[in-house]
Parts: C-alpha cells; sequence; structure tokens
C-alpha cells in the first residue's frame, strides 16, 4: 500500500514520466550563426533521441533535456569561462558541448576540466585545445574531445588541396604554366603556420609542391572592413589566384570588393564567412564564384547521413546548417552512444566509451585520435571544398581525389569552375 | 602604385573627412567630445537597410539621416546638455549611448551581416586603377556635402554664430549668440554628417552592429591631428590619415594590419612636436 502511494505520488510529481533526466549544456555564442546553429544542431538530435525513446543507460531510459548557455565569447573569454561554471553549478549540467571561439573555449575547457565534466567541441579549431593538454596531462583533459572542425592543421591541409585545384585549373583552362597567387591571409595567430605552408608549397616544384609563383602575401586584420587597397595591389602584381585565409568578418568585404572590382584572380581558401547560406545576402550577390572549404553543401552526401540531416534541418529551422550544427548534432548521437556503451553516467566511464567511437555522422566517419580530436582524412572527415556558383553552394572537392590507392569523390561534387572574368583576363 | 595610392586615398578621404567635420563640429561648439558620433553613423546606415525593404533609395536615405537627427537632438536635450558643465560625465554618457545603439542594433537585426545595394554597380578604370563606381559616387556625394556644409558654416549668419561659439564661447556670448541655440545645431549637424557618411558607406559596406568601433578611432586621431576644435584642421587630419592608411597598405603588403596603427603613430609623431595639432596654434590665435 505504501509503496503504491510512493509511486502515485512519483507520477503526480514527475509529471506522469518515470525517466531520468540527462541535463546537457548546449554552448556558444547564441547571438551569432555560429551559437545558434549549435544550439539547432543539438536541439535536432535531442528531438530524434527523445522520440526514439531517450538515452538507455544501463536499464534506465534517459530523456535528453538541452540546457542554452549563451557564452557572448565573440566580445568576452571571461563571460565564456563563467557562463560554463554558472552552467555546471548552478544550472548543473552533467555534459557539455559546444563552443565556437578558440580562445574562449581553451578558457571553458579548463572550468570543465576542473569540474570534471566531458565537453564535446563542435566548433573550435585550434590544434591546441588538445594537442598538447589531453596527451600531457590526461588525467586533468581527458574529459575532453572535438568532432568539429578539424584541427587548424587539417583545416590547413585541405585548403591547400583547394588551392591546388585551382592551380590545376588555371594550368588547363588558361594556359599559364606558372601560374601567380596572392596570398591574402587575416593577420591572426592561427593564419601564420598557413601562410608559410603555402608559400613554401606555391613555390615548391611538383610533386612536392605546386611550382607556381608566390606574387605576395597581404595581411589585412581580421576585422577590416575595406580591402580594396588591398586587392588593386594583388590586381596590379599580376596574380591568378588569391589564396584566402580569413576567418574574421574581414571574408564579407573582400567577397564584395573582389566581385565589384572584378579582380582577375580566382578566390579559393578558407573565407568563414563564404560558408553561410548568407553569403550572397552578404555579399550583395558580388560574392560568387567564391571558394572555401565547408562541412557541408546542398544535394552532396557525404555519408548516408548527410541529406537526411540537410533535410530535417532545414525543415525545421529554414536555415541552411553550418559546420557548428553537424558537430553539435553528431556530438550529441556520439555522447548518447557513449552512455549507452558506458552503461553509467559517471564521468570517466563516459570518457573511456567516447574514446571507443566510430561513429558515421552527417560530415563524416567520427574516431578520435590519441588527443581526442576527430581524425582528418579519406575514410575518417575531409571536408569539402564549395564554390558559389549560381545563386547557390556547390562542391568541387573532393571529386577523384587520389591518395594512395584510394580515388576518393563524394555524390554530388561538381568540377570547379574560373570565374568568367578571370577567364576573360588572362586566356591566350 | 602611386595612382592606386591617390585614387584610394581619396575615396577614403572623403569618407573620413564628413565624419570629423561632424566631430569638430559638436565638440568645437557644442563642447562635447561625441564617442557616440560613429555610432549615429552605424544607425543611419542600418536605417538606410531598414528603410530600403520598404521604398526607394531616396526616401529611404532622407527617414535614415532624419531619425538619426532625431536620435541625436533627443540625446542632447535629454542627456547631454543638462551635463554639459561636466565633461567627464558627459564623456561616459556618449560611451553608453553608442553602446545601446550598437546593442538596440544587434537586437532588432541580430549579429548577421547585411549590405546594401550599390547604386552604381561595376567599377572604373582610373589611372589603371580599379575604383568602384560607389566609391566615386561616395567621394563625389562627400564632396557636396563637404562643401555646403562649408557654404553654410562661412557664408551664412547660422554659420558665423556657430563658428563664433566654436572659437569663443564667452565672446559670442557677449554679442549675443545663444550658446545654447548653437550648441543644438551644431549637435544637429554634426550628427546630420555622421548620418550622410553612413549613407554614403552603407552601399559599399558590410553593414554589423560592431561597424562604428573602427571609424571612431580614426575620427578621434583626425580631430586630434588637425587640433581639437578646428574645423579646417579635422579636415586635413582626416586626408593625411586616410593617405596614411593607403600608403601603408601599397608599400608594405604584409603589413597592411598595421593600417591604422600607422595612422596613429603618425599622429603621435605630430603631437610630439606640435602639441596643439597641425591647426592648432591658428586656432589658439583665433581665439
Amino acid at each position: 500500500m505504501v509503496r503504491m502511494a510512493a509511486l502515485v505520488l512519483g507520477l503526480v510529481l514527475g509529471g506522469g514520466s518515470l525517466a531520468q533526466v540527462l541535463r546537457i549544456g548546449v554552448v556558444g555564442p547564441m547571438a551569432f550563426v555560429q551559437g545558434e546553429h549549435t544550439w539547432y544542431g543539438a536541439t535536432l538530435a535531442a528531438e530524434e533521441l527523445n522520440r526514439a525513446g531517450g538515452v538507455l543507460v544501463g536499464n534506465q531510459r534517459y530523456r535528453i533535456e538541452l540546457v542554452r548557455v549563451d557564452t557572448n565569447e565573440m566580445t568576452s573569454v571571461t563571460d565564456a569561462a563563467t557562463a560554463v561554471e554558472r552552467a555546471i553549478t548552478a544550472q548543473r549540467v552533467d555534459f557539455l558541448i559546444g563552443g565556437f571561439r578558440s580562445e574562449a573555449v581553451l578558457a571553458m575547457t579548463e572550468v570543465a576540466a576542473d569540474y570534471k565534466k566531458p565537453f564535446i567541441i563542435t566548433g573550435a579549431a585550434l590544434d591546441g585545445i588538445l594537442a598538447g593538454r589531453v596527451d600531457r596531462n590526461y588525467e586533468r583533459f581527458k574529459y575532453l574531445f572535438r568532432v568539429s572542425p578539424t584541427k587548424s592543421s587539417d583545416l590547413a591541409r585541405t585548403s591547400l588541396l583547394l588551392l591546388g585545384e585551382v592551380i590545376q585549373a588555371v594550368r588547363r583552362d588558361l594556359r599559364i604554366e606558372r601560374p601567380k597567387v596572392a596570398i591574402l591571409a587575416e593577420r591572426a595567430a592561427w593564419a601564420d603556420p598557413l601562410v608559410e605552408t603555402a608559400s613554401r608549397l606555391i613555390a615548391a616544384p611538383p610533386p612536392q609542391g605546386y611550382g607556381a609563383e608566390v606574387a605576395g602575401t597581404w595581411r589585412p586584420s581580421a576585422t577590416a572592413t575595406d580591402v580594396t587597397p588591398e586587392l588593386t595591389a594583388i590586381q596590379r602584381a599580376g596574380a591568378q589566384v588569391i589564396f584566402t585565409v580569413l576567418s574574421g568578418p574581414v571574408g564579407v568585404p573582400f567577397g564584395r570588393d573582389w566581385g565589384r572590382l572584378k579582380i582577375p584572380a580566382a578566390a579559393v581558401g578558407i573565407n568563414v564567412e563564404a560558408q553561410q547560406e548568407t553569403w550572397l545576402k552578404a555579399t550583395d550577390n558580388l560574392g560568387a564564384y567564391v571558394a572555401t572549404l565547408n562541412t557541408l553543401a546542398p544535394a552532396v552526401a557525404i555519408t548516408p547521413k548527410t541529406i537526411p540531416f540537410i533535410t530535417n534541418f532545414q525543415a525545421r529551422f529554414k536555415q541552411f546548417p553550418i559546420y557548428t550544427a553537424s558537430g553539435a548534432y553528431g556530438a550529441l548521437y556520439i555522447l548518447a552512444e557513449a552512455l549507452n556503451r558506458a552503461g553509467t553516467t559517471a564521468a570517466d566511464a563516459v570518457v573511456r566509451a567516447l574514446e571507443a567511437t566510430d561513429y558515421t555522422g552527417p560530415a563524416g566517419r567520427i574516431v578520435f585520435d590519441k588527443t581526442h580530436d576527430v581524425t582528418w582524412g579519406p575514410g575518417y572527415t575531409t571536408g569539402l571544398g564549395v564554390q558559389w556558383v549560381e545563386g547557390r553552394m556547390q562542391a568541387f572537392w573532393p571529386r577523384n581525389w587520389r591518395v594512395g590507392d584510394r580515388v576518393v569523390s563524394y555524390a554530388g561534387v561538381r568540377p570547379y569552375q574560373l570565374p568568367p572574368w578571370v577567364v576573360e583576363a588572362w586566356r591566350r | 602604385m602611386l595612382s592606386a595610392i591617390l585614387v584610394n586615398g581619396l575615396v577614403l578621404s572623403g569618407i573620413y573627412g564628413m565624419l570629423a567635420l561632424g566631430f569638430a563640429l559638436t565638440y568645437g561648439v557644442a563642447r562635447i567630445l561625441n564617442l557616440a558620433h560613429t555610432a549615429f553613423y552605424m544607425a543611419a546606415a542600418y536605417g538606410l537597410f531598414f528603410f530600403l525593404g520598404r521604398m526607394g533609395f531616396a526616401p529611404a536615405a532622407l527617414l535614415a539621416s532624419l531619425l538619426v537627427l532625431l536620435i541625436a537632438l533627443a540625446a542632447y536635450k535629454l542627456l547631454l546638455e543638462p551635463l554639459r558643465e561636466h565633461e567627464a560625465t558627459v564623456l561616459i554618457v556618449t560611451i553608453a549611448l553608442a553602446l545601446l545603439l550598437q546593442e538596440a542594433v544587434l537586437l532588432l537585426f541580430g549579429a548577421h551581416f547585411r549590405s546594401v545595394p550599390a547604386l552604381l554597380p561595376g567599377f572604373v578604370e582610373v589611372f589603371g586603377v580599379r575604383v568602384a563606381q560607389q566609391a566615386l559616387l561616395a567621394l563625389l556625394f562627400a564632396g557636396v556635402v563637404l562643401l555646403l556644409a562649408w557654404a553654410l558654416l562661412k557664408g551664412t549668419r547660422l554659420g558665423l554664430g556657430i563658428r563664433a561659439a566654436a572659437q569663443d564661447q564667452e565672446a559670442a556670448e557677449l554679442v549675443g549668440i545663444s550658446l545654447s541655440r548653437a550648441g543644438n545645431w551644431a549637435v544637429g549637424l554634426g550628427a546630420f554628417l555622421a548620418a550622410l557618411a553612413g549613407l554614403a558607406v552603407a552601399p559599399m559596406a558590410t553593414l554589423e552592429p560592431h561597424m562604428w568601433n573602427a571609424p571612431l578611432l580614426v575620427v578621434l586621431a583626425a580631430v586630434v591631428l588637425g587640433g581639437l576644435g578646428s574645423l579646417p584642421g579635422a579636415l586635413l587630419g582626416a586626408v593625411v590619415l586616410a593617405f596614411a592608411e593607403v600608403t601603408v597598405v601599397n608599400l608594405v603588403p604584409g603589413g597592411a594590419f598595421l593600417r591604422t596603427a600607422v595612422a596613429l603613430l603618425i599622429l603621435v609623431l605630430v603631437l610630439v612636436f606640435r602639441p596643439e595639432g597641425l591647426f592648432g596654434t591658428a586656432f589658439a590665435e583665433e581665439r
């Protein structure tokens, strides 16, 4: 009788549900698209998992409850660390996913390590967030993992492969044997090694390098609002290709001024602003033909989960997902699977289960390396090369990418197109 | 290279000039160091973006500039004029006003980058340098606006009153010039110039809520370089800084990010030798 009364009382107080709750903090700059999409991606995954009965941990089913943690990390690293601490201590989250700005993620992950809370990073690229921490001080930093993007040095590898693709196009279509490449890289620590590597690789003879010529290196501020002087200087230098290394807002003025002045050099590399579906709107349609590395592209099936994810995301949020969305979506599934394998919510056991992850998500296959970082390469996660053509984002890489014996191509990838004004200016 | 420096420097000078003249007017007459000045410029650009979705360019530009004028005059009457004697407080209030405008824009439009379509698409080659037609239009617009502002200040009784108040407030009051009225006009004209700069820049710029930060530094530097309170000095300061920035980008491509830093270094060097700024002495003599 007493047990029956307790059960009834439990049902009443528990709102009719017996499921336990897993509180997961979704952290990010929520006023910005990167944070907003982290939240959307996590929301989509949580809704799917909850609809399927929640997460089975041992004999107990858990319902996922997301806690929105606005970190304000774009403007304040301190705010970001405080937000994570508040999420852990006041909002009682069990796990964390998200984070965008590397400097802020470094601070936030220190807090997560203090409290021994597993934190799956979905937006920050700096190698040093994991390398040099997880491997050198495993006991403290073992709680940190990254699912997206691939680390900076891997992003660099992909962007240089994209550059190679465009240099080939210049050789093939413009018949210029030794194209000139201008490097336009924002002044930021993460860009320095990439500039150095690119300079070396561009000038080195094949097969080690591209056998091209460096026309010069321009380093505007990441927040510059006008790059017209840089672009006119690049034009004067006679470059046929501009290798961009831009993650900040400068990417938009670049695309706009480049298109408006019809600079006769194809733009390729990293331009984070050009990864978003708002690119053409932001550049007043002048950013057409800009090429950048990206994580997803419309109608490109990287894995069998890519297209369903994009379709569901667009149906639910009316936007094309950026990489933080696919990252957060995958992170939640990875966490759910790890909890299921661990059979407990105890952090250390979950970490061990996370280390054994082999998950195929919308952006590729995720297997963690010894620093808990996502593995880059054919058969794992590679990223895409995308270009804005005919009013939409279109993938052009990997397409017949030869790595050893393997040839990597994703369905829906089309050939790269040189901008028509570049062809017109240089065709001989 | 010289032609690139000349053409790009002129275009940038026009924009900086409009902003610097408005700032100098507000300080010279109303004695308000208005750090919200470039936030007015940002508000006008966003106003144009908002109204353009609903009407043509001309009425949208008019409404946007009137909106900024209204905000500036309301802020002056309600917040700044009562505190005018307390310079430090005024300074802080203008910072608060700028942040308030920034947050309001963030709330209304979000942090997404926005763009305004160019009135004149495409480019022309000037001395072998590609210049966007919109940039030439902006330069022409800036030239006309600066000439009109100059004509107003030099050729009308109102302008005489404003200049008198800028040169010596006590003497101006002794000859019957209402400082309050001159202050109203100066603040209004200053904000209107900022708004016009915003309208000129909007079709070439990326609209985002923090777009007022970078020009504020340059405008402050321009008016200090020219001599605080001097109207011709502010214009000259703007031209010097604009050309300094463009020259750095052309001469030291790898150090393009240093463009503002080098411009500020020039300011420091000038101030070491002429602490009163380029037109400071003339201004003092006028007093």
